[in-house]
């Protein structure tokens, strides 16, 4: 079985974003960008599939600038075999990702799609589900647990207050939560055998995909500051307070 | 560990910043079948690159004299230069020393040159690896340095390691560059084995601070250069003020203090703080936003300090060494001179089977560099009389002698140099305003630093009791102050008093491992990648 | 244009997110329309019936529907779409996994987790996990959207009267199928998802003090949580603490107990709807942030406010 891994290149989660003066987005100059979190915990259960005999191959596909190549390198260090940049440098929404990512699983025929919940550049978490509509296949998402097998794959999902477990045909669209598993470190040999795997660079306008954005940015603001609140003398204010004014227990 | 896995090159450079960059361009310059491998514990080259910083081009021109057609990024040429004498209320312009005169130089961002240089050495063949942080020296049977080993990965605080545990990996190399900057770990231990400071002064070292500021554009001049000394520090105490003016409306402004000062109450961090409020610097910040915040530790001893530079199977480079120029307050175009000139003579050496590169010092010593040092070596040690004698003495001697005198002063070690708590006057800094100035841990927070919650702690005690039995019944925990990071906090109370180390707070400035009174304080790489994630410092 | 809202129900009741989507959804003009999807629906759209701002109960039985799979449940939306000018569904785990798959079959975008609506077409959605708010605007012709619950007050859940109409179940893919659920025991919820979060710093002076905290959770049905220095300090694991990467916090009330406030803290769990600061340092920067502040000795204010909830 072939899968299929997308990976985001996003701002560092280590990086606190400013919003720039003029509102028109977040600063990114200078600053630094690497995979999404959540797309690192997708590529990790891509490679442990294939470490356990389930996966054969791993391609890593990726839809941005050309620096998104060092996202791809990070993914094939960690075990992808080869890498595709869908080289852009327009703003891609989550349909347009998706509509390509459709191209791309028609032309490799994965067996299972694996893409992290959501980005935590955007927040959208929308991509594999629409993904997964645009192919007619079922979605597992949110998974924090897979098992491959006859074709068909239980994903183990964190849902709000718990966990539900669903059953999928294959081909299916997986999208990872936290929980799936804890990535590895990508080792310097790997880093540089990776330097070796094949990455192929197309664009949307040759998969024939209109990523025109359905969505437009008017403004990007920074979140008003808490304002202190008041005092109280005691703990039995507290709760009264709590309870008939604050309403939350 | 014993099975880490091993890779070899012909040279393995230790330190992705403008002395390490340098050497492995110039070395695949030379002879391009090198094998050249550079290694930076920062997650991504910059990362852990801070500076003033006014560039002087000078090593870059020799370095690729069609920078500009390759363009690297020196796009704000210096212009206005002002140097002010600060009193409480009043600033004094005084005339610019020749040190300090930039026309010709540039404002940069190291980080954006570093990143740079990093695609120029790529471009050339050089291998670079950023987010391994190279943790232990490799010694042959013979005591020649054969390499450096990468630090483990995924170890947990307990010392076990945990499921996505990576063992480091050994890279071997005929000649290791050693390029660390100011109190490089490794440097430290190879200083230490090889006692490489034998015949020279003691290092003396500098702690520099610095925050972007993005400013109102109305207030913004590009290339506008002010340096003050004087207040808020007393004449006893040396260091001074940097405010550049960058490109797109934003502000570099810093303070650097020499670590040899004397009173445990000093806290670096907050004279910095207080520095902005200054009448004739606090308008330049009106409607400002504070947008990153930094520390490093820099090497002030200059020529009559520099260890012996060469070992065998290794060399020191750039601030490692400590090639700074603290008259010009600039170490970039040294430290990348520094890492060209060994680069030559290793080069040299890789032809043959010799295993020191013997002939580096002896370029050093024809070249410009060690011309431009031997000129305002007395500077720094002119100002151990304090602030007037100092400023007295580099006027004459940086004026019309420009250094030629028979005689070179000397430089101490800056950890012996603290009075005991008793005899020192407690200093009341202002409390942040959260505009101007601001606390510790906010200003931490916007140097994006991150360590892997769950490692062992980098900062090694070699006494657990000492931070309790000297540092705070004597000197008063000073620690809590010197760290611009909050990394030390000294919790509970009598008898149950002790120091808590934040690792995580970390800003790899190295001062700890400096100023730490009896030198109770190793500071060690932690786990790769960890650390400030800087933009543009 | 009429507004459908996706309801989520359980055991015969409407979770609570779908009064706040609901109110959202009354703040686009339009009738609103509420689906209720299920096996054995019947009980759950007379509650819904009486849902403050809604004209229509849509009612699809069908054991196809029995748990909320995203595959028939987005042809089911699917069907009935044309009708529609917005589509709304709680941000929960739930609307999250349905709306997208919506949207894409619908070929048009999805607004996810909105917190204010400025105009029928602009809304206001968090990014970088709410370090920025933008502001956007849908060109599409339906507009898809998920309402996060916090963003607006729920809509009164009595007290209205719509019609109720069963409409007729497609044809719906059978891609999926639920296997089981284990959902979380009465023990304390997970901090990331927990509706109150009681946290201790390094106030607490010791791990064994923590009880004091669990106590007072247990009641409010709440999970523990600390700060970085409680962490450093080894009075609990590294999981407790609140404000390490991938721990933002954002409950309804967010009691911080003996934390000083540090940075890394405060924007762990700024988003937290009601903040409540317990310290005996007037000066601690948590005050700054903090909704009610009490300035007190912890372990008297403890005990104190375990009994209070009795």
């Amino acid at each position: 079985m072939k899968i299929l891994v997308a990976v985001k290149r996003v701002v560092d989660y280590n990086v606190k974003v400013r919003v720039k003066s003029d509102k028109s987005g977040v600063e990114t100059a200078n600053i630094k960008f690497s995979m999404n979190p959540f797309d690192e915990i997708a590529v990790e259960e891509a490679v442990r599939l294939k470490e356990a005999g389930t996966a054969t191959e791993i391609v890593a596909v990726s839809v941005g600038p050309q620096a998104a190549t060092e996202t791809l390198r990070t993914a094939l260090a960690m075990g992808a075999d080869r890498g595709i940049l869908v080289q852009t440098e327009a703003e891609i929404q989550p349909l347009a990702v998706a509509k390509i990512l459709k191209c791309l699983a028609e032309k490799e025929q994965p067996g299972l799609v694996l893409l992290g919940k959501q980005a935590i550049d955007d927040d959208s978490n929308q991509t594999g589900q629409m993904l997964a509509a645009l192919l007619g296949r079922p979605q597992g998402t949110f998974a924090s647990k897979l098992a491959v097998a006859d074709g068909s794959v239980a994903v183990t999902r964190e849902v709000d207050g718990g966990l539900e477990t669903v059953a999928l045909e294959l081909p299916a669209v997986v999208t990872a939560d936290l929980r799936l598993n804890e990535p590895r470190y990508a080792s310097l040999p790997n880093i540089m055998k990776a330097k070796k795997k094949p990455i192929e660079t197309v664009t949307p306008e040759a998969l024939g995909v209109d990523v025109a954005p359905r969505l437009i940015t008017l403004s990007v603001e920074e979140p008003a500051k808490r304002q202190a609140g008041i005092k109280v003398a005691d703990v039995a204010t507290l709760v009264e307070k709590l309870k008939s004014e604050a309403k939350v227990i | 560990m014993s099975d880490r896995e091993s890779m070899a090159f012909d040279v393995v450079v230790v330190g992705a910043g403008p002395s390490g960059l340098s050497t492995a361009i110039r070395l695949k310059q030379l002879d391009p079948a090198l094998s050249v491998c550079v290694i930076d514990k920062g997650s991504e080259v910059g990362a852990h690159i801070l500076s003033g910083a006014v560039f002087e081009p000078r090593a870059l021109e020799e370095l690729f004299p069609d920078w500009r057609e390759r363009g690297a990024p020196l796009t704000v040429p210096a212009g206005d230069d002002r140097f002010l004498l600060l009193s409480e209320k009043r600033a004094r312009r005084l005339p610019t020393p020749p040190s300090l005169r930039n026309h010709g130089n540039y404002i940069i961002s190291l980080a954006a040159l570093c990143r740079w240089l990093a695609g120029q050495a790529e471009a050339l063949g050089v291998e670079i690896f950023a987010g391994f942080a190279a943790s232990d020296l490799l010694f042959d049977a013979d005591g020649a340095v054969k390499g450096v080993a990468t630090g483990d990965m995924g170890v947990g605080k307990d010392c076990v390691p945990g499921p996505n545990f990576t063992p480091g990996i050994e890279l071997h190399a005929r000649q290791t560059i050693l390029a660390e900057g100011c109190r490089g770990s490794l440097s430290k231990v190879l200083s230490e084995r090889y006692d490489l400071h034998a015949e020279a002064d003691p290092q003396t070292y500098g702690l520099g601070i610095k925050e972007l500021w993005e400013i109102d554009p109305a207030l913004h001049q590009p290339g506008s250069i002010t340096h003050t000394i004087g207040w808020p520090l007393d004449a006893g105490t040396y260091g001074g003020s940097f405010l550049y003016h960058l490109d797109q409306n934003q502000v570099s402004v810093g303070f650097v203090i020499g670590l040899d000062y004397r009173n445990p109450y000093l806290s670096p961090f907050e004279e910095f703080q207080r520095f902005k409020s200054h009448p004739a610097i606090a308008p330049v910040f009106a409607g400002a936003r504070r947008i990153a915040y930094g520390a490093r530790a820099v090497s002030e001893g200059g020529l009559q300090s520099l260890p012996r530079l060469t070992v065998p199977g290794a060399v020191l480079v750039g601030d490692a060494a400590g090639f700074l120029n603290v008259a010009k307050v600039k170490g970039s175009h040294a430290a990348m001179k520094s890492g060209m000139l060994a680069a030559e003579s290793v080069a040299v050496l890789l032809k043959g089977e010799g295993r020191e590169a013997l002939g580096y010092p002896q370029v050093f010593k024809e070249s410009w560099l060690w011309e431009e040092l031997r000129a305002v070596r007395n500077i720094r040690p002119a100002f151990h009389r304090g602030l007037w004698l100092g400023l007295a003495y580099s006027a004459v001697e940086s004026g019309a002698l420009r250094g030629r005198v028979p005689w070179t002063l000397g430089n101490h070690a800056d950890h012996p140099r603290l009075k005991e708590a008793p005899s020192s006057r407690r200093i009341d800094y202002p409390r942040p305003d959260g505009t101007l100035r601001f606390d510790r841990l906010s200003s931490v927070f916007i140097s994006n630093t991150h360590h892997e919650e769950n490692q062992p702690s980098h900062i090694k005690l070699a006494d657990p009791q000492v931070p309790i039995t000297v540092n705070h019944r004597r000197f008063d925990s000073p620690e809590q102050r010197y760290c611009p990071a909050g990394v030390y906090e000294v919790v509970g109370e009598e008898p149950q008093i002790r120091l808590q180390i934040n690792a995580a707070n970390c800003l790899h400035c190295k001062t700890c491992d400096i100023k730490d009174p009896t030198q109770n304080i190793t500071w060690t790489v932690p786990e790769g990648g960890g650390g400030p994630n800087y933009p543009n410092m | 244009m009429s507004v459908l809202v996706l309801a989520e129900h359980e055991a015969g009741a409407l979770k609570p997110a779908t009064l706040n989507t609901v109110a959202a959804a009354v703040r686009l003009g339009g009738d609103v329309h509420l689906l209720v999807a299920g096996a054995g629906v019947a009980a759950v759209a007379q509650v819904a019936a009486q849902v403050v701002g809604v004209a229509k109960v849509l009612v699809a039985e069908s054991e196809a529907l029995a748990h909320p799979l995203a595959e028939p449940l987005a042809a089911l939306i699917v069907a009935l779409a044309p009708a529609y000018g917005h589509i709304l569904a709680p941000a929960t785990t739930t609307g999250k996994n349905v709306l997208p798959r919506v949207a894409a079959l619908l070929d048009v975008a999805q607004v996810s987790e909105i917190v204010a609506v400025v105009a029928p077409d602009t809304f206001i959605r968090p990014i970088y996990a709410g370090n920025a708010l933008a502001t956007v605007r849908s060109i599409d012709a339906i507009k898809v959207i998920t309402v996060r619950a916090t963003g607006f007050e729920p809509a009164v859940a009595s007290g209205g009267a719509a019609s109720i109409e069963a409409i007729a179940v497609p044809g719906l893919p059978g891609l999926s199928r639920f296997v089981e659920a284990q959902l979380s025991k009465s023990e304390r919820p997970e901090l990331t998802s927990a509706r109150i979060v009681i946290s201790g710093g390094r106030g607490m002076q010791s791990g064994d003090n923590f009880h004091l905290l669990e106590s007072i959770a247990d009641k409010l049905g709440a999970a523990v949580g600390a700060s970085r220095a409680a962490v450093d300090a080894g009075f609990v694991p590294n999981d407790f603490q609140v404000g390490q990467t991938g721990k933002i916090v954002a409950p309804d009330l967010y009691i911080a107990v003996g934390i000083s406030g540090a940075i890394q803290h405060l924007a762990g769990m700024k988003d937290s709807k009601v903040i409540v600061a317990i310290n005996k340092d007037e000066e601690a920067p948590i005050f700054q942030v903090a909704d009610y502040g009490l300035v007190a000795d912890l372990f008297k204010a403890l005990p104190e406010l375990r009994q209070g909830l009795s």
